[in-house]
């Protein structure tokens, strides 16, 4: 039995081949060179990505203690102090950034995905939020500066607050475009064919749908702006006491890690790694938090 | 399906209601049978002379194609007497189509189709793929609007009213004329709101109408005893083609007059198949039902006339049985036979 099939197999087995074979011994050393160089590329990149979180974890935790998130900073050379108002101050500035940016985004996305398809002003939009992607963050605070600090005469958290706004505004408006355009146009033919206007299809129909993609870019794009340190530069600068109004300066995290970083206080240093730690773990927890309602939703 | 139709026969859609009264059977179906032997009549005084239609195309246009004159058919040729024609039919013809062209921008794509669309009658639509079976389909209630560059001319006359008039509301176009897709596309969000979302839509309906209504709507699409008890449930958990019946409840809840079908069964499974074929035939008593199929047989089984379309053209257009048995022309019978397509 067995001889026979291996006899069929023989004979209908391989034929010679029409040209001669490439040498596989090479193709194969090659697959392993290109393996290991992606692996080592990966390697490296996660080794440094570790080292960072390491550092700032270590030296930071030794920062984050109750004073840290209930008193203010302490004056040069002086002992202990925290950063509570710059923590309130960068929450109340990238509340109000996202206040103003993230409607503003939403809707431009809306338009480019629902009603300036293949419009030339549609693809002028579009091209402008590239664009505005790619600008440094420096520039929205210049921008801000000479628009809203030089008119008022002072720095202030309200153009803080704007300054954020600008760059949250075009990640907003590229995501929604993005997500919207995940939804099959057959979801939208199924709501306008049972007679649906157009604004309740999108509202109603297309949103739902891609609700957890938006969340996700808009909770993204909140965390990665209150990183930000060159547009509040400009703009908000800092401040040693409570924010009272956004009239005035306000405290804020990145600029404090900015300035105490530089400072020669080892106090301030300390705090200027509590502040790092910080906003690494709120952009970790964000990170992780958005990823797993994305799993849960999906499945 | 031992269950009433229709629920009390509340405000809306009265008009279906009355129609569908078996007191007004008789006067109905001696309508039909006129239509009837109309729908036999027309196609063949229509199309049989001319073998090929593709060729026939180069025949000068008349007047009312406005567009750069295109291959247009023979069946054009009558256009005189089309207005006629289309006051004789529109009592009988649910839905009249005389010279529809289409066009993706440049590229024409319908070539002046005629067809009438007989009242609760299941009318299906074959031929092979990129036809224009359903772009046709789609002409009936104008979803090709959505798209830029996507350009109808000609007459569709939906109870003897263009329906390619700008004048006509589409959100009330739509209400009258359903449709269901390829895919199943349940709203994201739970059954009973998928059905009542169009109910939403349109009417002023208390919450007690409105789960009276759901309930039947998912009854004549076979479905209720099935999600009775997931109600609340996303209609995306539910199997494709519980899905799909799930789009048919949606699309009958707001009790349109036509139903269109776009290859609804493509993307289920045979036993789902089976099931919509059942349910077509049981709406078919209440609704106008075009359906586009690329399945021969299903044509075959399912429905009462049959157009045969090739390369945007109707070919040929009558009974199913006749189509199926004793088509006129070579391109039908090549096709059904399997000779090409």
């Amino acid at each position: 039995m067995m001889d026979t099939t291996y006899d069929t197999m023989e004979t209908t087995g391989r034929s010679t081949p029409p040209f001669p074979l490439r040498s596989r011994a090479r193709r194969r050393a090659f697959d392993t060179m290109v393996r290991i160089a992606s692996t080592a590329a990966a390697l490296f990149a996660l080794v440094f990505l570790f080292w960072i979180l390491a550092v700032v974890a270590k030296r930071g935790a030794a920062a984050l203690d109750w004073t840290f998130f209930t008193s203010l900073p302490s004056p040069p050379g002086g002992e202990g102090g925290g950063l509570a108002n710059a923590i309130l101050g960068t929450a109340a500035m990238t509340v109000m950034a996202a206040l103003i940016g993230v409607p503003l985004g939403l809707f431009t996305g809306i338009y480019q995905s629902e009603f300036g398809r293949g419009t030339r002003f549609g693809s002028f939009v579009r091209f402008t939020i590239n664009v505005m992607l790619g600008i440094p963050s420096i520039l929205s605070g210049l921008f801000v500066y000479t628009l809203m600090v030089v008119t008022m005469g002072h720095f202030s958290g309200l153009a803080g607050g704007v300054s954020l706004a600008i760059l949250i505004f075009p990640y907003v408006a590229r995501t929604t475009e993005d997500m919207l355009g995940l939804v099959p146009d057959a979801m939208r033919e199924s709501s306008l064919a049972l007679g649906a206007p157009r604004w309740k299809t999108t509202l109603g129909v297309v949103f739902r749908a891609a609700r957890s993609g938006l969340a996700t870019g808009i909770l993204l794009s909140v965390a990665r702006v209150s990183g930000e340190t060159a547009p509040l530069l400009f703009t908000a600068l800092n401040s040693p006491y409570w924010p009272k109004d956004f009239a005035e300066p306000t405290a804020n995290l990145t600029v404090t890690i900015f300035n105490y970083a530089m400072s020669p206080y080892s106090d301030w240093q300390r705090l200027a790694w509590g502040a790092s730690l910080l906003i690494t773990l709120l952009v970790l927890v964000v990170t992780v938090f958005t990823r797993w309602r994305v799993g849960e939703v999906e499945t | 399906m031992s269950e009433p139709r229709r629920m009390a026969p509340s405000s809306p859609g009265t008009r279906e209601e009355a129609s569908a009264r078996p007191g007004s059977n008789g006067r109905r179906s001696a309508a039909q049978e006129s239509e009837e032997a109309r729908m036999q009549e027309v196609p063949a005084e229509d199309r049989r002379e001319d073998p090929d239609p593709v060729a026939a195309g180069e025949a000068p246009s008349d007047a009312r194609t406005a567009p750069p004159a295109p291959p247009v058919p023979e069946v054009r040729d009558r256009a005189p007497d089309a207005a006629a024609d289309a006051s004789t039919l529109e009592t009988q013809a649910k839905i009249l189509v005389r010279g529809l062209d289409f066009w993706y921008g440049d590229r024409q794509v319908l070539f002046g189709n005629d067809l009438e669309v007989a009242e609760r009658r299941v009318t299906a639509i074959i031929g092979p793929s990129g036809c224009g079976k359903s772009t046709h389909i789609r002409v009936y209630n104008r979803m090709f609007e959505l798209y830029r560059d996507q350009r109808a001319s000609g007459t569709v006359l939906l109870d003897g009213e263009n329906l390619l008039d700008p004048e006509m509301d589409l959100i009330d176009l739509r209400r009258r004329v359903g449709m269901i897709f390829q895919r199943p596309t349940p709203f994201p969000m739970s059954v009973f709101d998928n059905v009542a979302y169009g109910l939403r839509l349109h009417y002023r309906i208390s919450r007690s109408q409105l789960e009276e209504r759901v309930e039947s709507a998912l009854r004549d699409a076979a479905l209720w005893d099935e999600v009775k008890d997931q109600l609340d449930e996303p209609g995306t958990a539910l199997s494709g083609g519980q899905q799909q019946r799930l789009c048919i409840a949606r699309a009958i809840a707001v009790e349109p007059e036509v139903l269109l079908m776009d290859e609804p069964t493509s993307a289920v499974d045979p036993v789902a198949t089976a099931k919509l074929e059942e349910l077509i035939d049981t709406l078919k008593d209440q609704y106008t039902i075009v359906i586009v199929t690329h399945n021969m047989q299903q044509a075959a089984r399912i429905s009462d006339f049959t157009a045969f379309f090739y390369k945007g053209y109707v070919v040929e257009f009558g009974p199913t049985e006749r189509i199926f048995t004793n088509p006129s022309e070579k391109q039908t019978e090549d096709y059904i036979t399997g000779r090409f397509g």
